[in-house]
């Protein structure tokens, strides 16, 4: 039961709903009554993306390549665009993702909403062979009528890692996936995450982390603002198989609600079927911390200009772990531009 | 004239609790006060009404700066009317290099006053002739603001602020807790060079110690939210060998 094969088959009991637990909290069944007429194809300009590198990748209203591939021993930087422009209808699209023995490719994602109300699914397919490295940043920027999922499978080989920070604002409802087969045998993973929500908008951050073998690491930081009347969801999943010795797996979510009438729904699960394992979890859900907006304001900064630097602050935290340094000042200026508009 | 800070007759509660009962000060420019007292006698609550933290009520009386009714401003605004509290327990500030928090606010303060932004050189050059006369590690300055340092450290870091913002009354608060005799006279020679005709100190300790490297013109003693006697720096030593006794049972 997935939104993509909903939207090819035009049945609604192929929906997710709140009956299955694992979407609970992103419930498009009851959201959705009458599934859209499927988009057009669009040959319009769209214009300039987030992101700057050599080489663009783009898909328009589920059109375009359907596979990005690195050869072995190969390093690129590629920018993403999967762009919706269209308005009150439906489309999915499905890339592979390929890096060949010890290539490396730097994935610059955006998801780009020019239209209001399109409803979409966008599937990743990520292998890594041996000893590759992929980092994949993500930023999402979606209408606030949009209804979107983004789901990415990844399958690492020996030596590999992965590296994910996404960004986003939400939509109507979102949901952005992410399950890893961990081979564990040194390959690394890191997945990191923030949404920054306000008004009405809904985001669903969640991963499946799967370690099948020795000694592999994960490493996962997770940060939430939502004001208004947003919803926030983490899920993070992180299951360490029989035999997966050695294994270092840690989940920081932390979320920050500062309206009444928001909410941060979050479920973070270590499951672990082994005794030799280092594993950690933190979960917060809290306002800024009243005592220091007072010592800033004792300095001589205004209150929102303090509040604005500590909740920047709270969400930097998962902006520094970003390696590429173009990503890394995009993102800052993402992130002071979604905590600043509308104040 | 009036004192450059003048309090007359303040009330105050926190919660419900009445803790300022009458509390009636001058601080004229130029000079430094000290004020002793017990624990639990409203020293940190006189600081934090001065301040403007909410969750402390006044009920009745005013405190003035230079003639301005300083409890009808925010807090912010005080502080750029010159107000600097060095805090008893400073807080920790995660994410926020410390140069980015003190540079923020000294820029916050300038605008409030219609200046211009300090240059981000002449910011610099600033907080390294600070820090080295503070013997401050520059590269602890990068750090986030407070977080996992000592209170040995936290206290040098609010002198260093002070430094950095100049403010024209400065309220500290129990400096001298945690400090050890070196670093208590490092902070010393930092508060001491702030001192002048302009500006105006109120030193709150518990202890006598902080007053042998901070010369205080006058000294009162705070008991039970009002201040109960007042003299000069004599008056320290004497409670340092009576204790507090005496006055505690004056003002009960
Ligand atoms: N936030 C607060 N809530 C309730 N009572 C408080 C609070 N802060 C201080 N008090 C009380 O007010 C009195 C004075 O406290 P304080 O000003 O901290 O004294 P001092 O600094 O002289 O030791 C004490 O009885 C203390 O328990
Ligand atoms: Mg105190």
């Amino acid at each position: 039961m997935t939104l993509a094969t909903a939207i090819a088959t035009g049945d609604l009991t192929q929906l997710p709903s709140r009956r299955d637990e694992d979407w609970r909290w992103t419930d498009l069944r009851g959201l959705i009554r009458v599934l859209p007429a499927a988009s057009p194809a669009f040959d319009g300009d769209v214009g300039a993306g987030p992101f700057a590198a050599d080489e663009t990748v783009t898909i328009v209203n589920g059109h375009g390549p359907a596979a990005i591939a690195i050869p072995a021993g190969e390093a690129r930087t590629v920018a993403l665009r999967v762009v919706a422009a269209t308005d009150g209808t439906a489309h999915a699209a499905r890339l592979s993702v390929t890096l060949g023995q010890g290539a490396r490719l730097t994935l610059l994602e955006s998801h780009e909403g020019r239209a209001a109300s399109y409803l979409t699914q966008t599937d990743l397919d990520v292998s890594l062979g041996e000893d590759a490295a992929l980092e994949r940043i993500v930023l999402v920027a979606d209408h606030a009528e949009a209804v979107t999922i983004v789901d990415a499978a990844v399958t690492l080989a020996a030596g590999a890692s992965f590296d994910q920070t996404i960004l986003t604002a939400g939509a109507r409802r979102q949901r952005i996936e992410t399950r890893v087969s961990h081979p564990g045998q040194g390959a690394a993973v890191r997945l990191d995450g923030a949404y920054l929500l306000r008004d009405q908008r809904h985001a669903d951050l969640t991963t499946v982390v799967t370690h099948a073998g020795r000694d592999g690491t994960t490493s996962q930081l997770t940060k939430g603002v939502v004001r208004d009347q947003a919803r926030g969801v983490f899920q993070g999943r992180i299951v360490v198989e029989r035999g997966a010795d050695g294994t270092e797996a840690r989940m920081g979510h932390h979320a920050l609600i500062l309206s009444d009438r928001a909410e941060v729904d979050a479920k973070p699960e270590l499951l672990i079927f082994t005794d030799d394992v280092q594993c950690a979890h933190g979960n917060t859900v809290g306002a800024l911390d009243e005592a220091a907006i007072f010592y800033a304001r004792q300095r001589g900064m205004p209150e929102d200009v303090a509040r604005a630097m500590l909740t920047e602050a709270f969400v930097g935290e998962v902006v520094e772990r970003i390696e590429h340094e173009g990503a890394r000042e995009i993102a800052r200026a993402w992130v002071s531009q979604q905590l600043g508009a509308g104040e | 004239m009036t004192a450059m800070l003048s309090i007359r007759n303040l009330h105050a509660t926190v919660g419900d609790k009445q803790i300022l009962n009458g509390l009636t000060l001058d601080v004229p420019a130029g000079e430094v006060h000290a004020i002793m007292g017990p624990n639990g006698a409203g020293k940190s609550t006189l600081s934090y009404v001065l301040t403007g933290r909410s969750g402390y009520e006044v009920t009745q009386g005013t405190a003035t700066l230079n003639g301005e009714d300083l409890l009808a401003l925010e807090p912010n605004e005080r502080a750029a009317k010159g107000v600097f509290l060095s805090f008893q327990y400073p807080l920790e500030i995660p994410g926020v290099p410390a140069l980015t928090f003190i540079r923020t606010a000294l820029n916050a303060q300038r605008k409030a006053r219609g200046e211009a932004e300090i240059s981000a050189p002449e910011f610099l050059k600033k907080a390294r002739a600070t820090a080295t006369a503070l013997k401050i590690d520059f590269d602890m300055l990068k750090r986030a603001l407070n977080v996992g340092f000592s209170g040995g450290e936290k206290t040098r870091m609010e002198i260093f602020q002070m430094a950095m913002l100049e403010p024209r009354f400065l309220i500290l608060d129990e400096t001298d807790s945690g400090l050890d005799i070196d670093a208590l006279k490092i902070v010393a020679a930092g508060v001491n060079a702030l001192r002048g005709p302009e500006r105006g100190m109120l030193v709150i300790t518990h202890y006598q110690r902080l007053l042998d490297y901070i010369k205080p013109d006058r000294v009162h003693v705070l008991s039970a939210g009002r201040i109960v006697a007042s003299g000069g720096p004599e008056l320290a030593l004497q409670l340092e060998a009576e204790g507090y006794d005496r006055y505690v049972q004056v003002a009960a």
